[in-house]
């Protein structure tokens, strides 16, 4: 439909070949005028709509530079006559949070490295290697595509206290790593890999192994990125696990951390919107720095 | 890898003891840890759960307790918590999936066809996917507040009088799904403006030169061929929704909120095994909400299998 007046070739990526658009740019003059208002009109209910989804963020903000007694009086003044970062200065006094995020980046990390490797090996087997039982095993990991974790809790928990395993970093990674849908998404993704540069190796002499880490890893680079930012977003935001499994407050992931917070502060708004900005900034700093990475591995592969 | 024994100089189709021990051997072993992981955390526990479900497991003691056949089921089926628990689960899938894709694709369209600026509209969209769950709680409870709120204060200049969006039993399921829109449809919207840009100009052009106009090419070429998306997109989103717990959990807070209006099905499973200490109870709730979900992925399955081969 965008195309309708200004035919632009359709495969220009999101890395944007600027010939293209530029060419684009240029025709509009023979754009009908009511469909130019029509651009307009969609261009003003985006910005309308971005601003409503800055809204809770801004005002997040605005609130966490206020000072607790002005907040009291007028709670819906969005600036106060005197800012003040005594808020942050009070939660990073409380001194969790920096511990929180270390528990946080470590389960995420090690749950985001070992479930690239486990499942990324189990998919070239599944993909390329020939074996009994294959199928029947590519059946199974796909079944547990569609069990929820959250129907496993008890189990899961029951499993982990019997080998005093709770409230440590294993009991969080443990059971996020059999990540049925990251097997998916690498086997959609080593099966699109010509068969010949398999064979190729294999002729030479070539083992597995080093197919799977020579040949195969380096050409589902895609795939590896866009597991691991899956796999390490979707943990860093696991909460109903680590809740369980976190009991003391110094192994709380940041989530669990920061829903305690609420308890704490009661109705200090502006220590628990500062507790919300320090826990949620630096994400979205990390984001705006890998946007094009994640946004492509969410775009990119299997998923569409 | 190194683990092998160095090559056979002479490779190929002679070598072939070694290579045929390595064929047997390499696949099984490198789907071994996957398996032993799923094993012990995913067919396990499913197998534990359906064993427990025919117990009075406790949490606090150990061992399966009395066998009571299929009394917890009995039991599930006719308690009004599990109907009252399942139907606002039902209910906050319907709040989420419906807005969550109808939006995105209506930004997605718009986003396309606007060109300009895209990259940041992508970005403002998505920024609050990556917040933790409890962040977005700390903000919206704010933001919900009574009195205090900003919700509230914003409706109050416009000159409407607001519910408590928390405390009001009717609002509070809304309240945390219009949440849940905000936080996660910049994932949606991503999927759509990737596959819009997958769509090939030519098949627009030759639309447009059989004389389909603006609305009949949306309708007709734009939106079925999108139609591979937005079933995804649905089933992902339902299966979320179905599973939700956390900000339920979090922003109407533990219990449900004002009359457990808001109490989802996963938070019964936790109520039942971890605060009653039910776990056979628990077991068998989860098992249904299972099946449940099962049937949903199934359908799904069905309908994307037409589709393709409508296509």
């Amino acid at each position: 439909m965008a195309t309708a007046t200004a035919p632009v070739p359709a495969d220009r990526s999101a890395t944007g070949a600027p010939a293209p658009v530029r060419a684009g740019r240029r025709r509009p003059r023979r754009e009908p005028s009511a469909e130019r208002a029509f651009t307009r009109l969609c261009g003003a209910v985006l910005v309308v709509f971005a601003l409503l989804w800055l809204l809770p963020l801004a005002w997040a903000l605005a609130t966490s530079v206020r000072p607790d007694g002005e907040i009291n009086t007028a709670p819906t003044r969005w600036f106060g006559a005197h800012p003040t970062l005594a808020a942050y200065r009070s939660v990073l006094d409380a001194g969790h949070i920096g511990q929180w995020y270390l528990n946080s980046l470590i389960t995420s990390a090690l749950t985001m490295v070992i479930t690239v490797v486990v499942a990324s090996a189990a998919a070239f087997a599944l993909s390329r290697v020939d074996f009994r039982g294959r199928r029947a095993l590519y059946w199974l990991v796909l079944a547990g595509a569609m069990i929820p974790a959250q129907v496993l809790v008890v189990p899961q928990f029951k499993e982990l206290n019997s080998v005093h395993l709770l409230n440590t970093y294993w009991a969080v990674i443990l059971p996020q790593l059999p990540s049925a849908i990251a097997v998916f998404v690498f086997k959609s993704f080593i099966d699109g890999i010509p068969g010949e540069l398999v064979d190729a190796a294999r002729a030479d002499g070539a083992g597995w192994w080093t197919v799977y880490a020579r040949i195969v890893m380096p050409l589902t680079r895609p795939a590896v990125s866009a597991v691991a930012v899956f796999t390490f977003v979707w943990s860093w935001n696991n909460f109903l696990w680590p809740l369980l499994v976190d009991t003391s407050v110094s192994m709380m992931t940041l989530p669990v951390g920061l829903a305690t917070t609420q308890d704490s502060y009661g109705i200090r708004y502006a220590e628990l919107m500062a507790s919300a900005v320090l826990g949620g900034l630096p994400l979205i700093v990390l984001f705006l720095f890998f946007q094009r990475r994640i946004v492509e591995g969410i775009a990119g592969t299997g998923l569409k | 890898m190194a683990v092998h024994s160095p090559t056979a100089p002479a490779a190929g189709p002679r070598a072939a003891p070694a290579a045929v021990r390595r064929h047997h051997w390499a696949g099984p072993g490198m789907v071994l840890p996957f398996l032993l992981l799923y094993l012990l955390f995913m067919i396990g526990p499913v197998a534990y759960n359906l064993v427990v479900s025919l117990f009075n497991t406790s949490l606090v003691h150990s061992g399966l307790g009395p066998f009571v056949g299929l009394r917890n089921y009995g039991e599930a089926l006719t308690s009004a918590d599990f109907w009252h628990t399942l139907w606002h689960t039902v209910w906050f899938t319907v709040l989420t999936t419906v807005p969550l894709v109808a939006l995105s694709l209506a930004l997605a369209l718009m986003a396309e066809r606007v060109r300009r600026w895209r990259w940041l509209f992508r970005t403002v969209f998505f920024a609050p996917y990556v917040l933790p769950v409890s962040a977005v709680a700390l903000v919206f409870t704010y933001v919900y507040a009574d009195r205090i709120g900003l919700l509230q204060h914003l409706l109050s200049l416009v000159g409407v009088t607001s519910p408590g969006w928390l405390s009001d039993p009717r609002w509070v399921l809304p309240s945390v799904a219009a949440a849940t829109v905000w936080w996660t449809l910049g994932f949606t919207f991503v999927l759509y403006l990737a596959a819009l840009q997958d769509i090939p100009a030519d098949v627009l052009e030759a639309a447009a030169i059989d004389g389909a106009g603006p609305v009949r090419r949306l309708r007709h070429v734009v939106v079925p061929m999108l139609g591979r998306t937005t079933a995804l997109v649905t089933v992902l989103q339902v299966i979320a929704s179905l599973k939700v717990f956390d900000q339920v959990y979090l922003i109407a807070g533990s219990g449900g909120g004002p009359a457990g209006a808001a109490r989802s099905s996963v938070e019964y499973v936790y109520d039942s095994g971890f605060t009653d200490m039910r776990v056979g109870y628990a077991a068998t709730v989860s098992f249904l909400l299972f099946l449940v979900m099962l049937a949903v992925s199934a359908v799904w399955f069905a309908v994307s299998r037409r589709t393709d081969q409508g296509v």
